[in-house]
């Protein structure tokens, strides 16, 4: 990509991204002390994490069938307490043998 | 121990899932007719998955503008909610200018490490947990940018899961301790499946529809079960 194209792209993208990040950030200093709000705070990592997976994660690969089995296989070894990186290592090893499966067949 | 180096530790697993994911990314963008420098630079200067490949397809439709930055605000928006959480937890000596320094590594998966932390966090953890997985996501994007065609479809496929596979590791061992988490979860994953599946949703892009499900499943759970201080 031409760089005279690429440059303002870049530089609105990563903007917008680090106010995004670093404004809330900043700007709350104090503990906040309402019940509600902390609550839900608590919950925020949980729910965002479960909505950027279900159903992305499904649509991730060329096939369901195969994503699907990554996402059992990461279920099961997350459950099972297994750490980050195995549980990601997991979850590709999933899909690369159901892939690998679906192609000999 | 050191809290830098304790953050730095922490940070392996997020760096070494990273490498995987940013490798897809770098694929991606090549594809999309990025030079491997300016993937690379979009990966140091944005350190974000689902953000930069909407920002890498809005570059390569040659979008508008307003586009890019709208994009980036609803995809990315998710962010503000984690750093207000983050400021919760930040010690008293982590604010003002270090906040505005280290705020920028702030990710779902350092914002989820750091929040499952026992205790405050410092400055200098969070320095530690961000630098690895920074240079990680980097490294990651100029290999698969360099690389990428020459690898079969199937192992592209396979790392394009990676990140979704470090997400289900943070919450499913929360879900199973807590039974107010996986209420919260499964409401999260049921809104989820709505957005995505019912027609009338359909007009809803895929950042909103994430902010949607965390912010109504979060609030109706704090509504009926309160935090977790209360629980028995």
């Amino acid at each position: 990509m031409k760089v005279s194209v690429f440059v303002p792209y870049l530089l609105i993208m990563a903007g917008v991204t680090y106010l995004i990040r670093a404004l809330p950030f900043v700007l709350i200093r104090k503990k906040i002390k309402n019940r509600f709000l902390n609550a839900f705070l608590e919950y925020i990592p949980y729910t965002v994490l479960t909505a950027m997976t279900i159903p992305a994660m499904f649509y991730a690969t060329d096939n369901p069938i195969s994503a699907m089995t990554g996402f059992a296989a990461a279920a099961v070894t997350a459950y099972l307490g297994k750490s980050l990186i195995t549980v990601a290592l997991a979850a590709c090893g999933g899909v690369a043998l159901c892939e690998g499966v679906l192609m000999i067949i | 121990m050191n809290e830098y180096k304790h953050g730095l530790r922490d940070g392996i697993p997020i760096a070494l899932g990273y490498f995987s994911v940013s490798f897809a990314f770098g694929i991606m963008a090549a594809e999309a007719g990025l030079e491997v420098w300016e993937a690379a630079l979009v990966s140091l200067m944005n350190v974000t998955s689902a953000g930069q490949f909407a920002g890498v397809t809005v570059m390569a439709a040659l979008g508008s503008y307003i586009e890019m930055a709208l994009t980036q605000l609803v995809i990315n928006l998710r962010y503000s909610l984690m750093a207000i959480s983050l400021s919760q937890k930040a010690d008293g000596k982590f604010r003002g200018i270090w906040r505005a320094l280290l705020g920028f590594g702030i990710t779902d998966e350092v914002f989820a490490a750091a929040a499952g932390k026992d205790g405050e966090v410092s400055r200098s953890y969070f320095a530690g947990i961000i630098s690895l997985p920074i240079i990680s996501w980097t490294a990651g994007t100029l290999c698969g940018a360099v690389l990428g065609n020459v690898m079969p479809e199937f192992i592209t496929n396979a790392l394009g899961v990676a990140l979704y596979g470090m997400f289900i590791a943070i919450v499913i061992p929360k879900a199973k301790e807590s039974r107010k988490i996986l209420a919260a979860v499964i409401m999260s994953a049921v809104i989820s499946l709505m957005v995505k599946y019912i027609p009338w949703f359909s007009g809803i892009s895929s950042g909103f529809a994430i902010i949607i499900c965390a912010v109504a499943a979060s609030a109706v759970c704090a509504l009926i079960f309160g935090g977790k201080e209360n629980e028995g």
